[in-house]
Formats: C-alpha cells, sequence, structure tokens
C-alpha cells in the first residue's frame, strides 16, 4: 500500500499559539517524522505559514485534524509525495 | 497536572494572562480595603465581639467574591465570545471546534473563578484573628488590631507586587498602596462614632 512521506501545505492561522507552538503540535501527530514551519504573510489577526511535514506514512486525516484543533485552516496542499510499497517477492 | 498546562495554553492563545492578573490583584485590593474599612470601623467604636466582627467581615468577603466572579464571567464571556466571531471572520472558517472556541468557552470560567477567589482569600486571611478569638483562641492584643495590620501587609504586599510587574521600585510601589489604605483608614474613623 502507497503511504504519504511529504506534504506542503499552505495554512492560514490566528497569531495564537506562534509558530514554534504550531510546529510542535502537528509533529506530536508524525511520528518520528519532521515539520518545518515558514510564515509567508502576516496581517492584523492571522498569518499565513508554509508547513512541510515528512515521514514515513504521514496519516493525512489526523494531520488536518490536528491543524485544525489548534486552529488552523488548511487553504491549499502545494505539494505531495507518495511512495508506494515494494512489490513482493514472487514466490 | 495536564489540566493545569492546559488552562495555561487556552489563556495563552487568548492573550487573557494579562487580564486574569489584572483582576487578581485588583480584586484581591478591593478585599483587603473593604476588610481594613470593616476592621477600622469595628475598633473605632471599641467592645464588639470578635463573633460580629468576623461576621461581617466574612460576609463582605463572599459578597465580594459573588459579586467578582458573576461580574467577571457576564462581561469576559461576551468579550471571549466577540473576539472570537472576528477571529472566524479573519479566518473565513467556523472555530468552535478548535483551542480557540474550547478558549472562549472556558477563559471565563477561569477569570471569573480568580476575580472572586481573591477578594474572599484576602478577606478571609485578614478576618482570620477575629475567627481564631471567636473560636476562644487568646491573643496578647486585640484582633481587630492584628485584622488591621494584616490588612496593611496585604496592601504592601499587591502594591509591591504591581511595581514589580511593572518594573518600577516595588517598595514605593508597595508604600503608596499603603498611603491609600492610611486615607481609607482615617475617612473610616470620621464617620465612626
Amino acid at each position: 500500500m502507497a503511504s504519504v512521506n511529504r506534504v506542503v501545505l499552505d495554512i492560514l492561522k490566528p497569531h495564537q499559539p506562534n509558530a514554534v507552538e504550531f510546529a510542535l503540535a502537528i509533529a506530536g501527530h508524525v511520528a518520528g517524522g519532521r515539520v518545518s514551519v515558514t510564515v509567508t504573510a502576516v496581517d492584523e489577526k492571522t498569518e499565513n505559514l508554509e508547513v512541510t511535514v515528512e515521514g514515513e506514512s504521514i496519516d493525512f486525516a489526523q494531520l488536518r485534524d490536528a491543524i485544525n484543533e489548534i486552529g488552523g485552516s488548511i487553504h491549499s496542499i502545494d505539494a505531495v509525495e507518495v511512495s508506494a510499497a515494494a512489490p513482493s517477492a514472487a514466490t | 497536572m495536564n489540566w493545569l498546562k492546559e488552562v495555561g495554553f487556552l489563556l495563552r492563545i487568548s492573550r487573557s494572562e494579562e487580564i486574569a492578573r489584572r483582576y487578581f490583584v485588583v480584586n484581591g485590593f478591593d478585599g483587603a480595603l473593604t476588610m481594613l474599612g470593616l476592621a477600622v470601623g469595628f475598633y473605632s467604636v471599641g467592645d464588639v465581639p470578635p463573633v460580629v466582627a468576623f461576621s461581617a467581615c466574612a460576609g463582605a468577603g463572599i459578597a465580594l467574591g459573588m459579586s467578582g466572579v458573576s461580574s467577571a464571567y457576564i462581561s469576559e464571556s461576551a468579550e471571549r465570545r466577540k473576539a472570537l466571531l472576528d477571529l472566524e471572520q479573519a479566518m473565513a472558517a467556523r472555530m468552535d471546534g478548535s483551542a480557540h472556541g474550547r478558549a472562549a468557552r472556558l477563559v471565563p470560567f477561569v477569570i471569573a473563578l480568580l476575580n472572586g477567589a481573591s477578594p474572599l482569600l484576602v478577606s478571609l486571611a485578614i478576618a482570620l484573628p477575629l475567627w481564631l478569638a471567636s473560636r476562644g483562641t487568646q491573643f496578647r492584643v486585640d484582633p481587630l488590631g492584628i485584622s488591621i495590620a494584616l490588612a496593611f501587609a496585604f496592601i504592601f504586599l499587591l502594591g509591591a507586587y504591581l511595581g514589580r510587574i511593572s518594573d518600577t521600585f516595588w517598595v514605593w510601589s508597595g508604600v503608596r498602596a499603603v498611603l491609600i489604605a492610611v486615607v481609607t483608614a482615617w475617612l473610616v474613623t470620621l464617620v465612626s462614632p
């Protein structure tokens, strides 16, 4: 079965929690993974982030719920990397 | 203590830490000044049984506590709800299920509790010598005098705390608060028989 290894998301979130807490909260749902957050725009009440999540097998539904729970909103999925499962050896 | 971390997190994301601290100090000050007024009034009259003095102080403390809880809950609920609506408009999304929605529902309770607990606890601490005296504890000095001294001590501490957080000289800030208490006590003696 194929698994998601990397997603790049365009996210809108309020100023609080800050980018560090936001990244830590997402990372808590990506076992053994890596989260990278870049703030791309700031306005009065919100900020836009480019969030890159990498891992062996990312559960996107869980990731989306974690982002919504902490107050973020996914505007777009800008990039995805998926790896297919290796074919089983013929017997 | 996960719930404590959660409460701290919700206060932080709703930027309510400052309000909570301000309410705690201001209402603690209210409680201390009210108890000072009562104690000075009873002292001026003289021969007031400790049980009467304690009942009056405890009653005033409870009323201040209830007033603090109810007024803070009503005002903070409205403010948090408005802040959430403004945020939802900026985010173009419903946020009831998010941490911000939880903050809008829970933070008013927390602030109301702090707003009510502060004057109540300060009042009960100042009235403690009166309660002990009503239970038979013997003091070398008049328990009303001890309560008055405690009131001044609390007022100094609250003033000093305000000085620390505002980065001003904490001793002067405490003394300034005590001066207010002295004026209050003097005014009470003017109206006492």
